[in-house]
């Protein structure tokens, strides 16, 4: 019996505004909105909606038998929230149908797991929250940005109880292998790994309306057909590509939407099944280990990961933004941690890419800029500002950790001046009892008396929980300025 | 006096400094007094200052006879110059050019630029001169810049009138030594048939006798100056800068040495951090020099703004704490004049002319990138230095004025006579 594990990624970044030199420590917002509601407006009209009422149909109209995964960034969900509402009811509505899985990924669409393992685990984390928030379920399989993976990037995403995960089928890793298997990981061997069949994804993605394609005109039939003949032992068809494929690359007139519907039709008849990422993990058996020491992923001819790291110009970018990761992560404002995720998106870089010939095509197309270089400059002006908003919160003389002792000593103090409190009540309630006669038990004078101290103060002011409360900012403020100061 | 000028560019349609010092020559000659000046630019856009010369385009003089009415010349030329010229000019038609590509006026279309075909337009401009040349009145010839010795030299030629030109660049310096034959030859040509040659530096003065094998005698230098800025300009409002702003301002070219000065930055990033350097302009380099900042791992701190023109050039000043130019070659190098008339400090290197003139900025050899971040270092770091180098710069390019250029131009037409 073979299966075939469908799922889409629905990515958008949000994209910068031209940010000027004199923008520098005086203009705190990044974002072109204008651009950022255009497009996604747009392709929702174009694209995700319609996309997502086919899914739906198909699977009401075959009876649930037809199941499809989604893997949706954190920031493509906040934009939909802001421009495209509707979508999110949609979405909705698919994940009421049971036939429907969402995957776990990293919030900002970044390149953190190849960079800063901390803020790839708490991204991630993230995201399942939002997503178990937004549509009650909790992911079980993690599919990487841009299905970038390699033995490292395994172990962090099995010791995090992920029993799957998504990755490229790519040539070089795979050799004489097929990708039509369940694979687990070498380095974590409890990791199951499934394959993208890039051949019949891209068959959809890029040549289906291809009248050049020797295969034009694809029809369900003949597609199905291609599977179902396949050898009997190959038994999983990974199915990945960007929701954009249906309606946006390959447009409503190209009748992508007819031959999706027409494919659980065929796949029936053929003895062919729909699964989940995790019904697969679950339900089938890993017939290999898998080694990848350099990271993979699903981009350019080469798929690795020089579309987003590939020159100088992606190196510094990517390293000057993670150079201040552990701060971002120490801090709380909020605006600071929004922006630190927008600007983490791969697509920032990808931008800066100089590779030429097909792959460069590719580049320039999705780019909203006239080079990688204006790319580099544009960005690199919003992180500079970013850093010095970084480092006005904790100055840079300061080393890491040093600032995380510290920062560690303010949090004690507050644990520690709640404990305090909470002894002073009790003891009031003590002092109280033996004004009214009753003998104070041993047990907490006992307890009490290694902090003298704090017992002593409130015991002059009687409301002994407000002088407490009031102390509690002060103190902190004081070790903040020491911090600064230092 | 009389003269007329050959020059490329006017403002305020300027493509690089030549413009700008072409006009504040005129100028500054006209304050003298007793001047009659015509100028010839390829292509006048109508808004040029006319109260100190009369300008003439290239492409509104006819080579070519054309039957037009008064109105239609002026409908077509009313902009930039009085019909009557056009039918003077007209008169003085003297060959028979209609082999040339000409418009309905007779004239050829110039771009007024540098364009590929730049060769074509420095002759047509020539074949344009001898039209002018016929009739106009003037006492002396006065060229400026490589593109229109031939223009001047056919003058001479028609007139038999004194011949000078005014060298304000060479091509040794553009090319770093890499001459391309060809304009070095019409450079040549020039300062042989010049009666005298005039030069905007030391530096230059010695190019042309050494590389070009001029008689001392015939060549003098005249610095330029620089116009005092409007107020505006002086008061201009810029967002404020919390961290020191160190500022290249220029074509991002070989010759203008821009990898000097992001070595120079990464060195001074290394002991200070609040400082931001920028590279203002455009240039064959630029995307090795983005390349270059990325690889010094400075980006965050090394910005690059693309070509400004106008206010922007005065915006980026205003927010600086430095102005460097940390040229190979330059003749002479208006822009640290203009820095320091808007209060920055600079450092300038000692191979451009403009070193010769200055005494309150700091100079480096071009290539000694310690020298150039100790100075940076140094004016950010030190108030005293900042404060010294601004007061004492703007006292001293204020006193760096055109008519004193303009005065020794005149002396030199007066012995020509």
């Amino acid at each position: 019996m073979k299966a075939i594990c469908l799922y889409f990624q629905i990515h958008q970044p949000f994209r910068l505004k031209n940010y000027r030199f004199f923008d520098i420590g005086n203009d705190h917002y990044y974002y072109d909105d204008f651009a950022n509601d255009d497009i996604i407006t747009r392709i929702a009209e174009r694209s995700y909606m319609p996309a997502a009422r086919t899914l739906l149909e198909m699977i009401r109209d075959n009876g649930k038998k037809f199941k499809v995964a989604f893997s949706i960034s954190g920031t493509a969900l906040e934009q939909f929230e802001q421009y495209v509402p509707e979508f999110i009811d949609v979405l909705k509505e698919l994940a009421s149908t049971g036939c429907v899985e969402f995957l776990s990924e990293t919030y900002a669409h970044s390149l953190s797991s190849l960079v800063d393992p901390d803020e790839f685990i708490e991204q991630v984390q993230v995201h399942d929250e939002k997503i178990e928030q937004m549509f009650g379920q909790k992911p079980k399989v993690f599919r990487n940005t841009e299905l970038i993976y390699n033995d490292d990037i395994a172990a962090m995403v099995a010791s995090m109880g992920f029993k799957g995960a998504i990755t490229e089928g790519a040539k070089h890793i795979l050799g004489w292998k097929s990708p039509n298997y369940l694979y687990k990981s070498a380095a974590a061997p409890k990791l199951k790994l499934l394959l993208k069949n890039s051949k019949l994804s891209d068959d959809i993605s890029f040549r289906f309306s291809n009248p050049d394609w020797a295969a034009y005109p694809l029809t369900a039939d003949k597609y199905i057909g291609w599977i179902s003949n396949l050898p009997e032992e190959e038994q999983l068809i990974n199915l990945f590509m960007n929701f954009e494929t249906l309606g946006e690359l390959q447009p409503r007139e190209t009748g992508i939407f007819e031959f999706m519907k027409a494919l659980p039709r065929f796949a029936m008849e053929n003895g062919i099944l729909f699964m989940t990422p995790s019904e697969v993990v679950s339900k089938m058996r890993a017939v290999g280990e898998l080694s990848v020491l350099h990271p993979i992923s699903w981009a350019d001819e080469a798929r690795d990961t020089s579309a987003w790291m590939g020159n100088i110009m992606q190196d510094e970018a990517v390293h000057k933004l993670y150079s201040v990761g552990e701060r971002v992560r120490m801090c709380d404002d909020r605006r600071l941690k929004q922006d630190w995720y927008y600007l983490q998106a791969s697509d920032h870089f990808f931008y800066m890419s100089t590779k030429h010939a097909d792959d460069g095509s590719v580049h320039s197309h999705y780019s909203p800029y006239d080079s990688p270089y204006a790319a580099f400059t544009n960005y690199m002006n919003v992180l500079s500002d970013f850093m010095t908003r970084v480092e006005e919160q904790y100055p840079s003389e300061i080393g890491n950790e040093e600032l995380n002792s510290l920062l560690l000593t303010i949090r004690n103090q507050e644990k520690e001046i709640e404990a305090l409190n909470r002894e002073v009540t009790l003891l009031h309630t003590n002092i109280d009892k033996d004004l009214t006669g009753d003998f104070a038990p041993v047990a907490a004078e006992v307890k009490a008396e290694p902090e003298a101290e704090p017992e002593k103060k409130p015991a002059k002011k009687a409301p002994a929980k407000k002088a407490a409360t009031k102390k509690a900012p002060s103190k902190k403020a004081t070790a903040k300025k020491t911090a600064a100061k230092k | 006096m009389k003269a007329l000028m050959f020059g490329w560019e006017f403002p305020p349609h300027i493509l690089g400094g030549l413009g700008t010092a072409s006009f504040g020559l005129t100028k500054g000659m006209a304050q003298c007094g007793d001047m009659d000046i015509t100028f010839v630019i390829p292509k006048p856009w109508g808004d040029e200052p006319k109260d100190f010369a009369r300008i003439i385009g290239a492409n509104s003089t006819p080579i070519a006879w054309r039957d037009v009415s008064t109105d239609y010349v002026e409908s077509r030329l009313g902009k930039v110059m009085d019909p009557q010229l056009y039918f003077d000019l007209r008169d003085h038609i003297y060959s028979d050019f209609n082999y040339m590509n000409t418009n309905d006026l007779g004239c050829i279309e110039f771009s007024g630029r540098y364009p590929d075909n730049l060769l074509e337009e420095i002759n047509n401009y020539s074949i344009v001169a001898g039209v002018i040349a016929r009739t106009v009145d003037f006492d002396v010839i006065h060229s400026h810049d490589w593109l229109t010795y031939p223009a001047g030299i056919h003058a001479k030629q028609v007139t038999g009138k004194p011949f000078v030109i005014h060298v304000h660049a060479t091509d040794f310096d553009r090319s770093r030594g890499n001459v391309n034959p060809t304009v070095f030859n019409i450079e040549r040509d020039g300062m042989l048939h010049a009666d005298h040659i005039i030069t905007v530096s030391n530096l230059t003065r010695q190019t042309v006798i050494e590389k070009y094998g001029i008689p001392a005698e015939k060549v003098t230098t005249v610095h330029n100056a620089v116009e005092p800025l409007s107020e505006e300009l002086l008061n201009l409002e810029v967002p404020e800068k919390h961290e020191k702003v160190v500022t290249f301002l220029g074509r991002i070219t070989m010759q203008k040495g821009p990898e000097y000065f992001v070595e120079a930055a990464w060195q001074v990033l290394q002991k200070v951090h609040n400082v931001q350097f920028v590279m203002a302009g455009s240039g064959d380099m630029m995307e090795k020099m983005i390349r270059l900042a990325a690889r010094r791992h400075i980006a965050d701190r090394f910005h690059f703004t693309g070509f400004l023109k106008g206010k922007q050039v005065y915006e980026m000043l205003k927010a600086s704490d430095v102005y460097i130019m940390p040229s190979v070659s330059e003749p002479f190098g208006i822009s640290p004049l203009e820095a320091m008339q808007m209060g920055v400090p600079s450092i300038i290197s000692k191979q451009s002319g403009c070193a010769e003139i200055l005494d309150n900025v700091i100079k480096v050899d071009y290539w000694d990138t310690n020298a150039i971040a100790d100075a940076i270092y140094s004016i950010i770091q030190y108030p005293a230095m900042y404060k010294h180098l601004r007061e004492q710069g703007l006292d001293e390019v204020n006193r760096i004025t055109w008519d004193k250029a303009g005065a020794k131009v005149i002396n030199i037409y007066k012995q020509l006579m």
